[in-house]
């Protein structure tokens, strides 16, 4: 008989640990030049540690922690489904006093909850940094220039950068006077990428038809510096900032982002500009991040802050992905 | 198109999404003319069953993807665009049973519970469970008229489009649970990646 291991778990053997160690040393020589010291914490936090003041989930709905345990004096534990959250507790709990900007970089593993049949992956390996106490536009570049290197020294030679702004459409909903019952039910649509729905639900409202051509238009806004062209009233405003940090990072970094006001990700932390790593070699994205300008206000020191993580193991496969793709140019 | 690989349904899809295909320019004679071949690369089609269609776009094998909307709500946890309603291949999610007195509903106040036959597990599981009634469900991959004929389950949950198929085999239709059309479906990344490409297709078949 073999012994199974859990459903999304897997071993690494030394070839496949070998690569994995290549990408995350270079990874990890970016992160410390960029000055992002590396941390660890505990695998096991308290539940109350991921829960928000109203008992909601602190982190968005995919990354919501899944494994609980009892300690001796009958505390719930968690197993850490993010690495956002734990070092926002480091950095307002050990650093009380230091003068920020506060930057700190990781390698860890998070665990989450997965669905059957799914290739989803229980135990995954994140490699971020978070960078606290640095508002937008500048910490959002800085940040996204991290990023970038980040990519560059693993040798993804195709990635691109979706950036958007996670208040952009919940507050253009809230501007004409959306109800918030349809508000969350038309951002689950949105955040379930069913336009169709979104439609339908815009519909039903029965709004004055510029407001839901706007509705029905800016999610669908993506591309070139072009599309950003034209707009007005908040959705400029979300444009600006987005233009804001396209200007403060370098010309090749520039180049690799893609404007998207439909960029909504799940609820969660998230407050400004979001973002999300695409790879032509791999069918999901490989990485994401954005600014959580309130989040180190519940463990009691308020700084806006920006992060991302990158997913390793998807990494890799994109990275297989780009090397089979320039062996064999014309096979997709 | 080139640009694009799209998945097409095979069965009652096939055709509806073929003509859309045409509308859009894209030369689909080779794809009409050979039932055994699934790969077109030349024209960027690739065809399989209908419920697999949600896996090759989830996964990127597949940049769009046509595919009713029975089956994205079966696989509703997918993630993927759905981009457009297509219009065709109407038709509607019904609970059903046998003609004369409803056996579904006898169960559930004399047994408390009801046995229901589907291709919908989850479907159908979501819909009673929003009802607030309590439902055994049992997965069937064939005919699923023949369940309440034999006694296997009380009712039903199926897909009809003209109600044909449920009143030869004696069955009527209790309750309507949804209305389905094909949709267009698309790869979130490529969705970022190729928008001009999709956005082109999107244009013409609005207009189509």
């Amino acid at each position: 008989m073999v012994e199974r291991i859990p459903s999304g778990t897997r071993d690494v053997l030394p070839d496949e640990m070998r690569e994995l160690r290549l990408m995350t040393d270079r990874i990890r020589g970016v992160f410390e030049r960029a000055g992002f010291g590396e941390v660890y914490t505990p695998a096991l936090e308290y539940e109350a540690t991921f829960s928000r003041g109203d008992g909601r989930s602190a982190v968005p709905e995919y990354a919501a922690p899944a494994y609980r345990v009892f300690d001796e004096q009958g505390n719930v534990l968690v197993l850490r489904s993010d690495m956002t959250v734990p070092i926002a507790r480091l950095a307002a709990t050990r650093y009380t006093h230091s003068e920020p900007p506060l930057r700190f970089s990781y390698f860890a593993h998070a665990y989450r909850g997965v669905r059957p049949q799914r290739g989803q992956s229980r135990e995954l390996l994140q490699a971020g940094v978070e960078l606290i106490g640095a508002a937008a536009p500048e910490g959002t570049a800085e940040a996204l220039q991290v990023l970038c290197e980040a990519l560059d020294a693993a040798g993804l030679e195709t990635y691109r950068v979706g950036l958007g702004d996670a208040s952009l459409y919940p507050s253009l909903l809230e501007a004409v006077g959306v109800s918030p019952d349809s508000r969350d039910r038309i951002l689950g649509e949105l955040v379930a990428g069913d336009f169709v729905g979104v439609e339908s639900e815009l519909r039903a409202l029965g709004l004055a038809a510029d407001d839901a051509e706007l509705l029905l238009r800016v999610p669908r806004i993506r591309g070139g510096p072009d599309v950003l062209e034209g707009l007005t009233g908040r959705v400029e405003d979300a444009a600006a900032g987005m233009r804001a940090v396209h200007a403060l990072v370098a010309p090749e970094i520039a180049g690799r982002i893609i404007f998207d006001l439909g960029l909504v990700r799940s609820l969660g932390y998230y407050t400004g500009a979001v973002f999300q790593v695409y790879d032509p070699a791999h069918g999901v994205p490989i990485g994401s991040g954005g600014r959580y300008d309130e989040l180190l206000a519940q463990f009691g020191r308020p700084l806006p802050a920006v992060g991302f993580a990158l997913n390793v193991e998807r990494l890799h496969i994109a990275l297989a992905g780009e090397e089979r793709g320039r062996m064999a140019p014309r096979e997709r | 198109m080139s640009e694009l690989r799209i998945a097409v349904p095979r069965g009652t899809l096939f055709e509806g999404s073929l003509d859309l295909l045409d509308g859009l320019g894209v030369d689909t004679r080779g794809v009409r003319e050979n039932d055994r071949r699934l790969l077109f690369e030349e024209v960027g089609i690739i065809t399989m069953r209908p419920s697999d269609v949600p896996t090759y776009v989830e996964a990127g094998a597949a940049d769009l993807g046509i595919t009713g909307k029975d089956v994205l709500l079966e696989q509703s946890e997918r993630e993927l665009y759905e981009l457009v309603d297509l219009g065709f291949g109407r038709c509607t999610m019904v609970l059903a049973t046998v003609a004369g007195e409803d056996r579904a509903a006898e169960a559930l106040r004399r047994l408390g519970v009801m046995r229901i036959a589907t291709k919908y597990p989850r479907v159908a599981a979501r819909y009673f469970l929003d009802t607030g009634r309590q439902a055994e469900i049992v997965e069937v991959k064939g005919s699923v008229e023949l369940a309440p004929l034999t006694g296997l389950v009380e009712g039903i949950v199926d897909l009809t489009a003209t109600g044909t198929t449920l009143s030869e085999n004696g069955l009527v239709v209790r309750e309507e649970i949804a209305h389905c059309t094909a949709r267009l479906i698309a790869n979130p990344v490529a969705h970022k990646l190729k928008a001009p490409a999709i956005d082109a297709i999107l244009e013409r078949v609005h207009a189509v």
